[in-house]
């Protein structure tokens, strides 16, 4: 049986819409406004030519695709082995993990450099420490939260605990039970983790202009407050993007369900289990 | 000689003692279960066989070799647990393939084997199926193969139907027995249900507290139980207080009613004993206003229960007992509610044991 909506339903279903779609659709307009010449592209085609809007984006991405890296080698056994040994250990890492919404991004940032620099011998400092990539290390922190939440919640959905014995019991070591077993079948949540990692790193503005770097945020904001049309061109550009990263986990993740659902046919005796450094590469 | 040996296993849980020593061997090929309810100390030293969990003391020997401190994924035993155990990411073949692929045979001989079992367990038709394809009963019998298919030194099979419906339940623990016979396999079977341990069994360790009650064939456990608990957990049992009354002839007192049990020879007169009686034991008589002959209990069926074939009455005695008893349905009509009956039981039938 079909159940009709009720109006109180699509009235607030319509004003949910129109608070995310309006601010979008005036900044597309906008965006497209030449002052008295009408409608057009320049705004664009100036942000499009401008070498800064390329270097500080492809910073951004690796900056991303980095902390997705790090954040995953470190996260991904971490809740497994919580879960698996540590069960009594639970509440108190999630409770770390909420630490990141707590302390304020100068503390974070302040905090990590002097805490490196107290020990890093100096090729480490040159290397690591006094350049942009030592924005990875407050990126990991910040999205702790999210990916912890995340894989915990992947994890929870299945009897890790019995099939990490069944594995064992089969003769596997430690890491093929992870990478073969385990790991598959938290696929969409190490997908799931991975967006949200790599969204909130394109997205973060504060650390990297207290540490005055000119990451993609950074460099919107400093456009923004200089010119006003290229300004919002780079606004639909930067949504845009979002929304492309999203849909590239998306497909990602489909691509695995319909292999399990449906799986071709004289498959049967090939593996299935991608490599865990696949997964956690094409991100 | 004894294939597998339990030898002093002791395993504390902070204050609570989940094993406290105990100690069992298997000769290569038996079947035991360990049979007790939850807490008894079965799963633990189930997992302690396995290796994952350590003994606080004892050892576990297979085939003479002392496997206690041995990592599980290096001991050569299959497993089968209580559910959710298959690799969801794997069809059922290459389920049963991993425990082959972890030991680096060679395709082919792998596909031929996962094949074989796969066939034993009645799933040829199932091969490409993920394991949320699959019934319940057939995901247990994927396992089944999967624990099998290494060719493991001994199987352990955790409650391995307890998740399932009491018709599927009855036929895959045929099923298992006849896979383990025919395979030829030393396993361990644990469970809290009483009829699938003695169905399936070579022999039964009863467990309670950390410890083992009786260690026998399942007719033995049943016919005859050598202590209070495993009396009272094994079927269902009638137990009544009652008093040597004479020890040469063998009789006792039950709270007035002098009746004949062989088991009382050779006990001093006035022993307080408890006298142990299977429903099925025992047999009724209309007692219409005449007075009773001597040697039974008269009293007042109270209840009657049809069960299919047999009929299950409860039975209210004048001296106070309260007895079940359990008779063919077609015969229970003339037993009804409120009707008056002498109890009797063959002399030989009934066990005592100390109080």
């Amino acid at each position: 049986m079909k159940r009709r909506m009720p109006i109180s339903g699509v009235v607030v279903l319509l004003i949910g819409a129109l608070y995310f779609i309006v601010p979008i659709a005036c900044t597309i307009k906008f965006s497209v406004e030449q002052g008295h010449q009408g409608f057009g592209f320049d705004a664009y085609r100036q942000i499009l030519n401008d070498p800064t809007f390329r270097d500080t984006l492809w910073f951004s991405v690796q900056l991303a695709l980095e902390t997705t890296i790090v954040t995953m080698v470190l996260m991904v056994p971490t809740v497994y082995w919580v879960h698996l040994r540590l069960p009594k250990a639970r509440p108190w890492v999630e409770s770390v993990t909420i630490l990141p919404f707590v302390i304020p991004p100068i503390v974070l940032v302040v905090g990590l450099f002097d805490f490196f620099k107290s020990f890093s011998p100096d090729w480490v400092l040159e290397n690591f420490v006094f350049t942009p990539k030592f924005l990875v290390t407050a990126y990991v922190v910040l999205a702790l939260p999210f990916v912890y939440r995340a894989l915990d919640a992947g994890v929870r959905a299945v009897d890790i605990q019995t099939l990490t014995e069944a594995a064992q019991s089969l003769g596997a070591s430690r890491s093929r039970t992870l990478f073969r077993v385990i790991l598959p079948n938290l696929r969409e949540a190490v997908l799931a983790a991975c967006l949200l990692t790599f969204v909130i790193v394109l997205g973060e503005f504060t650390i990297a202009s207290i540490a005055l770097y000119q990451t993609f945020p950074v460099y919107i904001t400093t456009i923004g407050s200089a010119e006003a049309f290229p300004a919002a061109a780079l606004t639909v550009i930067a949504v845009g993007l979002t929304f492309l990263a999203a849909a590239v986990f998306l497909v990602i993740g489909r691509m695995g369900m319909r292999q399990r659902r449906r799986p071709p046919i004289g498959a049967a005796m090939t593996s299935v289990a991608p490599a865990a450094g696949a997964t956690l590469g094409e991100a | 000689m004894a294939y597998l040996e339990m030898q002093e296993l002791r395993k504390v849980f902070g204050t609570y003692t989940a094993l406290g020593g105990v100690s069992i061997s298997l000769e290569e090929g038996e079947f035991l279960s360990f049979l007790g309810p939850s807490g008894c100390g079965k799963t633990t030293a189930l997992r302690i066989i396995a290796g994952f969990l350590q003994p606080d003391s004892g050892r576990v020997v297979i085939g003479g070799e002392d496997v206690t401190t041995r990592a599980p994924n290096r001991r050569d035993i299959g497993m089968v647990f209580q559910a959710y155990s298959l690799f969801p990411n794997m069809t059922a073949a290459q389920n049963v393939a991993f425990g082959l692929k972890v030991r680096k045979w060679p395709s082919a001989k792998r596909d031929a084997r996962v094949s074989e079992l796969l066939e034993i367990v009645g799933l040829s038709h199932a091969v490409d199926r993920y394991p949320h394809q699959l019934s319940g009963g057939m995901q247990q019998r994927v396992a089944l193969a999967r624990a099998l298919a290494i060719e493991p030194r001994v199987l352990l099979l955790d409650e391995p139907l307890s998740a399932l419906d009491a018709l599927v339940r009855v036929q895959l623990r045929d099923e298992i027995r006849r896979v383990q016979s025919q395979l030829g396999i030393t396993t361990v079977y644990v469970t809290h249900d009483q009829e699938e341990a003695l169905s399936v069994s070579d022999r039964v360790a009863v467990m309670y507290a950390g410890g083992i009650e009786q260690l026998g064939t399942p007719a033995e456990i049943y016919g005859a139980p050598s202590t209070r608990f495993v009396a009272e957990f094994i079927g269902t049992m009638n137990r009544l207080e009652s008093r040597v009354a004479d020890g040469d002839s063998g009789a006792v007192d039950i709270n007035g009613s002098i009746v004949p049990v062989d088991a009382v020879r050779g006990r001093p007169a006035g022993q307080e004993v408890l006298l142990l009686l299977r429903p099925e034991a025992i047999t009724l008589e209309h007692l219409n206003g005449k007075p009773p002959e001597p040697g039974g209990l008269s009293g007042e069926v109270t209840a009657q229960s049809f069960l299919g074939a047999i009929t299950r009455l409860k039975i209210a005695a004048e001296n106070g007992s309260e007895l079940i008893a359990n008779v063919p349905s077609t015969g229970a009509q003339a037993f009804s509610v409120n009707q008056r009956v002498v109890v009797r039981f063959p002399s030989d039938s009934a066990r005592v044991l100390d109080v």
